[in-house]
């Protein structure tokens, strides 16, 4: 019995590795070979030409293609030896490299090789077909989806050949569609509806306009347009729903950054009782630091202030040590934010603990002073901050695309959620600093250096807005008025979810966020704040505790 | 105390009403005593500010409650007589003289594609309805939102934070377009006003006294009010909201009360600096605006009752040199001067003179017990 299993396995083995090495063998042509073909390709005469071309696809050769693209091009010449033969050769830049053996040479007489409209298309469709048979599944799918929408059913042939041997199954499902876009133009009435019921099963997003163009063609039979349409209706309520997830991601992404400013306005104004209105400033000092941390990992730049211009220099690094710029970045940014919020703090709001008003007055002049020095040292327009390329790419899951930089953002808030909330309960200074919320007097009678812990937690508070601030810029621009735009959404936040409630925080940030997305796509941007602001200030009048309401017993709490 | 504070309102009075505008039509052009078109139209913008200022101290230095929304009151009053200068230019507008415009609409109308002027504009064209609108439509404002708000005990800094959110949310509407209230270019391009031209100085003159006029009844109402029994509970609620409800006062209206008031009060204001700025836009009513009234409050000598006066006196004229001496560093000047007056002058300008003394007596006070230990060697 069981050697009978391990005969079938072996053989199975066997049978795999043989089909492996057939697979290299058709594939991998030896390179003499094929470079041969290739020059016989191009020095053919006549009707056989396009024919040659067209075989050399089948090679799916990367050097072919790219000698092809150099043809097309017209970078692909002859040059006449003395001895008569003819010796063909691609430009690459300065140097001219021969065909037949690759190596570089210098040509006597160079003359470009012609193509005739013929063989051009014969050219095109071969590096089509190349491209089809690219090794990358991505390349693949993507050279595939748009042959389909060519709808040039000369390419039926080897698409159907194709989907024979393909074993991915995203290239599979894009060697559908596009084999039923181009039944599409098909003049069997049969073979279009059949494929115009098929895209709308699959829901294929790039078919829509040309089935609504079917709706409405004349060349359509009733039954094909009837069909049509309810493929496209199928396919809308499909985009319905796609776009209604990207909503809700880029909600969550904007909500995540609006939790982590929240979050250390949170600190300050709900656990301190300070107003800062500063707090948006915070985040734009954070927002910069990234821009400075990234020109010094570049170029460089010049500062100006009061006049005088300072030149900070820059380590020209690049490549992949330029692009981790940002991992530095992020730290700093904590670092700069919460040293302004201490000078602030050390400087300003400790004389003002017991006047709440005042510091809210005192602290939006200084937001007013910070503005003003953004302007003149990182001039008044907006600054670019480039995205690292590890954070530009994204994913699509069922056609929803989710940026990179999103997705991080959202990782990240959730990373410091938890660092805040591991800070506040389980370190000595979570203790002293909620001993020193709860009761000052108190925690002073017990030997809790209160100003230290003041000065630490709004130091703490004010570089999470950096943190955001870094977040930002990864979203969208820095410029001086970056703090005015989130200051009222963060104070918002602050107190729907409850003034001294973390975990209300969090709620009313992901809720504010996606809400005010999810209206500003549904009506246009600013109409959609608009009825944010008023749905969160009705709510407040009505409930002003918020969502999670402090229970005191306290009168004036 | 109380003799010298009335002098200087009678001098400031006679000085701002009679002097000024007498030397600005009677005095000789070209001597020093004259005084021209063009301050006479500033010093009317300042004492448009200065109104709304009293409106913000009456609320914040005298009932404890700071808004941060009384720009919104201030532009709403503004709009309303706006909309009536706006349609009264009719003949006058450059669509209408272009052949574009039969149904004399204001221009912005005609550039934005309305079809016809729309029916909330129609009753415009009355100038007693305007005025009366003036009033009506900040008054209704407050009193919806203050309702709801003293209803639920909302105060402190969560009522700054709540008039902040209105004030952003009202200024990001009126920047809409289909709002119908011009988007942002506002309203402007003025022409006349009952009739009388706008640019010419006579009417400008007027619109100047009639601020002063105004300016002179707040004044006297505040006051007034401030001696009454209201003013006594007023000032009460600021200083201990609990033990006034406890003994028995419905806070709550009373601070309804004021707080419609002060929206009136700003209203009117902004109604009067319209025709003498010629132009009304939805950045007058943003948050930064409603601070900077209030910021004239804290330079000027909060809970005092012409400290807002000279405050916004004071600030406006500093903001007038210093943007043109100094552009760039013209909020560093303003935040700064912000941070000074609440760190180290809490009652501002016209407390100098108190604190001044204070200082004075602390000194000798000090010097004095510093000679007494000494006096008593061990």
């Amino acid at each position: 019995m069981r050697t009978a299993i391990l005969m079938k396995q072996f053989a199975l083995a066997l049978l795999m590795l043989l089909g492996c090495q057939n697979l290299s063998l058709a594939q991998g042509l030896p390179d003499a070979a094929v470079r041969q073909q290739l020059i016989e390709a191009v020095l053919a005469e006549g009707e056989d030409q396009p024919e040659k071309i067209e075989a050399l696809a089948e090679t799916g050769s990367g050097m072919v293609a790219a000698v092809l693209a150099q043809w097309r091009a017209g970078n692909l010449l002859v040059d006449a030896s003395p001895d008569g033969a003819k010796v063909l050769f691609t430009r690459e830049g300065i140097d001219a490299v021969r065909l037949d053996t690759g190596v570089k040479f210098s040509p006597l007489a160079p003359k470009e090789v012609e193509t005739t409209s013929k063989t051009r298309k014969a050219i095109k469709n071969a590096l089509d077909l190349i491209a089809v048979a690219s090794p990358d599944p991505g390349l693949r799918s993507a050279a595939i989806g748009k042959l389909g929408m060519t709808q040039n059913t000369d390419y039926l042939p080897m698409l159907e050949a194709r989907q024979v041997k393909e074993s991915d199954a995203g290239v599979r499902k894009a060697l559908v569609e596009a084999i039923s876009v181009m039944q599409l133009a098909d003049e069997d009435d049969v073979v279009c509806i059949a494929a115009v019921r098929k895209l709308g099963e699959m829901r294929s997003i790039p078919s829509l306009d040309l089935l609504k163009g079917m709706i409405t063609s004349e060349d359509e039979s009733e039954a094909a347009k009837a069909e049509a349409a309810k493929s496209v209706a199928l396919i809308e309520s499909y985009l319905k729903k796609v776009e209604a997830a990207g909503t809700v991601f880029r909600g969550l992404s904007a909500g995540s950054v609006l939790l982590v400013v929240a979050l250390g306005l949170a600190i300050t104004f709900g656990l301190m009782g300070v107003i800062n209105m500063a707090h948006g400033e915070m985040m734009a000092v954070g927002a910069y630091t990234t821009y400075m941390v990234q020109n010094i990992f570049g170029g460089g730049l010049t500062l100006s202030l009061f006049g005088f211009g300072a030149h900070v220099p820059g380590m020209n690094l690049t490549g992949a040590a330029y692009q981790s710029y940002f991992i530095w970045a992020v730290p700093a940014s904590f670092l700069m934010a919460a040293l302004v919020g201490i000078a602030l703090e050390r400087g300003v709001i400790r004389f003002l603990y017991k006047r709440p008003l005042e510091s809210l007055l005192a602290t939006w002049g200084i937001s007013l002073i910070l503005q003003q020095l953004f302007r003149l040292v990182f001039g008044p327009n907006n600054v670019q901050v480039s995205s690292p390329s590890y954070l530009s790419g994204s994913f699509v899951i069922h056609d929803v695309v989710l940026g990179y930089n999103r997705v991080f953002v959202i990782g990240f808030a959730i990373a410091i959620v938890f660092v805040t909330w591991l800070l506040l309960t389980k370190t000595s200074l979570g203790l002293f600093i909620r001993a020193v919320m709860q009761n000052r007097m108190m925690a002073s009678c017990m030997g809790v250096r209160t100003e230290r812990v003041n000065m630490l937690t709004f130091g703490f508070g004010s570089g999470l807005a950096g943190l955001g601030g870094a977040f930002l810029s990864q979203l969208g621009n820095v410029g001086p008025n970056l703090g005015q735009s989130y200051i009222v959404d963060s104070f918002m936040t602050v107190v729907v979810g409850g003034v001294g409630n973390l975990i209300g925080t969090i709620c009313s940030a992901i809720g504010i966020g996606t809400v005010d997305q999810t209206l500003q796509s549904v009506t246009d941007p600013s109409m959609g704040k608009i009825i944010t602001l008023s749905t969160i200030i009705l709510f407040l009048l009505l409930r002003p505790g918020g969502l999670f309401p402090t229970r005191t017993r306290s009168l004036e709490g | 105390m109380r003799k010298p504070e009335n002098l200087i309102m009678m001098i400031g009075a006679l000085l701002l009403l009679v002097l000024l505008p007498c030397l600005n039509a009677y005095g000789p052009p070209d001597s020093a005593l004259h005084v021209s078109d063009y301050t006479i139209n500033l010093w009317g913008k300042y004492l448009c500010y200065g109104i709304l200022a009293i409106s913000v101290n009456l609320l914040w230095g005298y009932t404890g409650l700071l808004s941060l929304g009384q720009c919104l009151f201030f532009s709403l009053g503004g709009y309303a007589l706006g909309m009536h200068l706006m349609l009264k230019i009719g003949k006058l507008g450059q669509y209408y003289q272009a052949g574009n415009n039969p149904l004399e609409m204001p221009d912005f109308m005609v550039f934005m594609g309305f079809p016809e002027l729309p029916a909330h504009w129609v009753p415009f064209h009355s100038f007693g309805f305007s005025v009366l609108m003036v009033f009506v439509v900040p008054g209704v404002v407050a009193f919806l939102f203050g309702w709801l708000a003293f209803r639920s005990r909302i105060k402190g800094v969560y009522f700054s934070i709540l008039t902040q959110a209105l004030t952003y949310a009202a200024s990001l509407m009126f920047f809409q377009n289909k709002f119908t209230f011009g988007g942002n270019n506002g309203l402007t391009d003025f022409k006349t006003m009952l009739g009388a031209n706008l640019n010419d100085a006579d009417v400008r003159r007027n619109l100047y006294i009639a601020t002063v006029l105004l300016l002179i009844a707040v004044v006297a109402l505040v006051k007034w009010l401030l001696g009454t029994k209201f003013g006594k509970v007023q000032k009460a609620i600021r200083d201990s909201e609990n033990r006034v409800l406890f003994s028995g006062y419905a806070t709550t209206s009373f601070k309804l009360f004021i707080f419609v008031l002060c929206a009136l009060i700003a209203g009117a204001a902004g109604a009067l600096y319209v025709p003498q700025v010629g132009i009304i836009n939805p950045s007058e009513m943003t948050t930064d605006k409603s601070l900077e009234a209030v910021v004239w409050v804290a330079v000027g000598g909060r809970a005092t009752l012409l400290g807002p006066v000279y405050g916004a006196i004071f600030v406006n004229a500093l903001k007038s040199w210093a943007t043109t001496a100094y552009p760039d560093y013209w909020y560093i000047i303003l935040g700064g001067l912000f941070v000074l007056a609440v760190l180290f002058a809490p009652n501002g300008i016209a407390g100098l003179p108190q604190q001044i003394k204070d200082i004075a007596v602390g000194w000798k006070r000090r010097n004095a017990s510093s000679i007494e230990p000494g006096a008593t060697p061990a």
